[in-house]
């Protein structure tokens, strides 16, 4: 038999080129001045300046109150949606989906939109609440997939041993949904770190987070700072991945059609 | 009873939340109004015009929808072909090469769109490439063959590998096993991967808007971008959205219904 595994050549190469090469790039730029001199001058710029700073926990704080809001509205509705006594129609469950289907500036432009009609002033709460329209689908699709596919057996077992309903809830239920809700806090907290249009939409260019500094400092020629900010990016992602293994994502994010 | 009548009413409660932005922008699209949340009266102008293509401003809009489209179904079909080949390819790798290649495959999956946008300006402006379409569809292949991979790797570990040799053992030359054989076996998951691949390429923003360059090239998502910054959006996009939105929901209503259908047989 011929020796497939060669075929992985032309996409190994372009991967090095595409995928490897840029985020070398990204390190490399960081850690040059404009002249190409090696330098750290970025990294602790970034460090000593207090607006960066601010707009670095401004972002992480914005994140993680979407990514809470998002579980706390969530996790009852994949849970309803899971179940065969409330819950028996796929449009439902497809009605959820489709907003992640629907380009996210199109989705956001349009509640900006509605924001600005019903008279509320855009800002953090209004970015919040748009956050939270922009994500919601992305944390109920996980941990309803994971639901349904949950063994129910385990439940009619607790029960059977006459645990309450609550208990069955949170002994069973909840611990092993976890890893839905874990690729769902992926697919939410990091898109909201590093988005920029979304937070410019939604608060009129008032607010901004940390991915609009980095294509600032991209689109104003400052290269080197913006590669810096993004390399402090890469590192948080690092981390954030740390928590959920991606065979998780895959399982989620799969069986969307 | 009670506790039904709750679910029931979060659920819905929930969907007129994500809904209401769209429904809003859809009964606007029905006046002629220029300034979205004055109803000036029924009209279907605005559908004429974007249909006429006589748009305010100019063809811009249209140009960025045939860009949008275009630009999806070559970073579709390019990732496609690059990804089945490379997952016939990672198949049949074994241990650490293989657990390396898989690695370098996921990080565009892992990696926000900023990153990957802003590594790959980096990467053209260091090899001095002009940017424009190219480098767009060669970024969106960038992050859409690894879904391709994904897609492709499963129906790969289904296929009875024996078929392939059988073939070959009754005369057929390698390339004719692979099209009458290897390829219909794989085609659910390449169909799947290509569906991927082209809407999150129509669904892309960051990564295009790093690498069209500053030859003026707009697709859907940058135009409203730079629309919306200019503040006073073009009303056409108003019929533009509406029109997306029940395309995408038909579509999906319909493919749901059939895999229900399919369950239910089964």
């Amino acid at each position: 038999m011929v020796k497939r595994s060669n075929w992985s050549i032309p996409y190994i190469i372009f991967m090095l080129v595409f995928v490897a090469l840029p985020l070398v790039l990204i390190v490399i730029y960081a850690l040059q001045d404009g002249n190409g001199n090696f330098t750290l001058s970025n990294i602790t710029r970034f460090f000593t300046d207090s607006d960066s700073l601010s707009t670095f926990a401004l972002s992480l704080e914005v994140a993680i109150e979407n990514t809470l809001i998002c579980i706390l509205l969530g996790y009852p509705a994949a849970w309803i949606l899971s179940r065969k006594q409330y819950n028996r129609s796929a449009v439902t469950v497809t009605l959820f989906i489709m907003p992640m289907w629907i380009n996210a500036l199109m989705r956001t432009l349009a509640t900006a939109e509605l924001f600005n009609m019903l008279g509320f002033t855009l800002g953090k709460g209004t970015l919040i609440f748009g956050m939270v329209y922009d994500y919601l689908p992305f944390m109920i699709y996980p941990i309803y997939n994971i639901l349904m596919r949950m063994d129910k057996s385990y439940e009619e077992a607790a029960e059977d041993l006459g645990a309450a309903p609550w208990k069955v809830f949170w002994k069973i239920t909840v611990p092993l949904s976890m890893p839905g809700v874990v690729s769902g806090i992926l697919m939410v907290f990091m898109p909201t770190v590093s988005t920029f249009a979304i937070s410019e939409f939604l608060t009129n260019n008032k607010i901004k987070l940390f991915g609009t500094i980095i294509q600032e400092n991209i689109n104003s020629s400052m290269w080197n700072y913006g590669a810096a900010l993004a390399f402090i990016m890469l590192i948080i992602i690092g981390i954030t991945s740390l928590f959920g293994n991606t065979e998780e994502r895959e399982a989620a994010e799969g069986g969307l059609i | 009873m009670m506790k039904r009548i709750a679910a029931r009413c979060y659920i819905w409660l929930l969907l007129t939340m994500l809904y209401a932005p769209l429904v809003f922008i859809a009964v606007f699209s029905f006046t002629e109004s220029r300034v979205l949340g004055n109803w000036t009266g029924f009209s279907t102008k605005l559908y004429s015009n974007l249909f006429t293509g006589s748009v305010n401003g100019g063809a811009s809009l249209i140009s960025a929808v045939e860009n949008t489209v275009l630009i999806a179904i070559a970073a579709a079909a390019i990732s496609t072909m690059l990804g089945t080949v490379a997952a016939i390819g990672i198949y049949n790798l074994k241990g650490r090469k293989r657990q390396a290649v898989q690695f370098l495959n996921n990080i565009p999956m892992i990696n926000p769109d900023i990153i990957t946008g802003v590594s790959l300006f980096l990467l053209f402006v260091f090899l001095g490439v002009s940017q424009g379409y190219l480098t767009v569809i060669l970024a969106h292949v960038t992050f859409c063959t690894p879904y391709v991979v994904l897609s492709v790797m499963p129906k790969l570990s289904q296929m009875n590998t024996n078929v392939y040799e059988a073939a070959l053992d009754l005369g057929a030359t390698p390339r004719q096993a692979l099209w009458k054989v290897m390829v219909p076996e794989l085609r659910p998951g390449m169909i799947s991967g290509f569906i991927l691949a082209f809407t999150m390429s129509l669904d892309d923003f960051a990564v295009t808007f790093f690498t069209r360059g500053t030859i003026g090239l707009d697709t859907l998502s940058t135009y409203i971008y730079t629309d919306a910054r200019k503040g006073g959006l073009t009303p056409e996009l108003r019929p533009l959205m509406t029109l997306i939105f029940l395309i995408v929901l038909i579509l999906l209503v319909i493919i749901n219904i059939r895999q229900e259908k399919a369950k239910n047989r089964a």
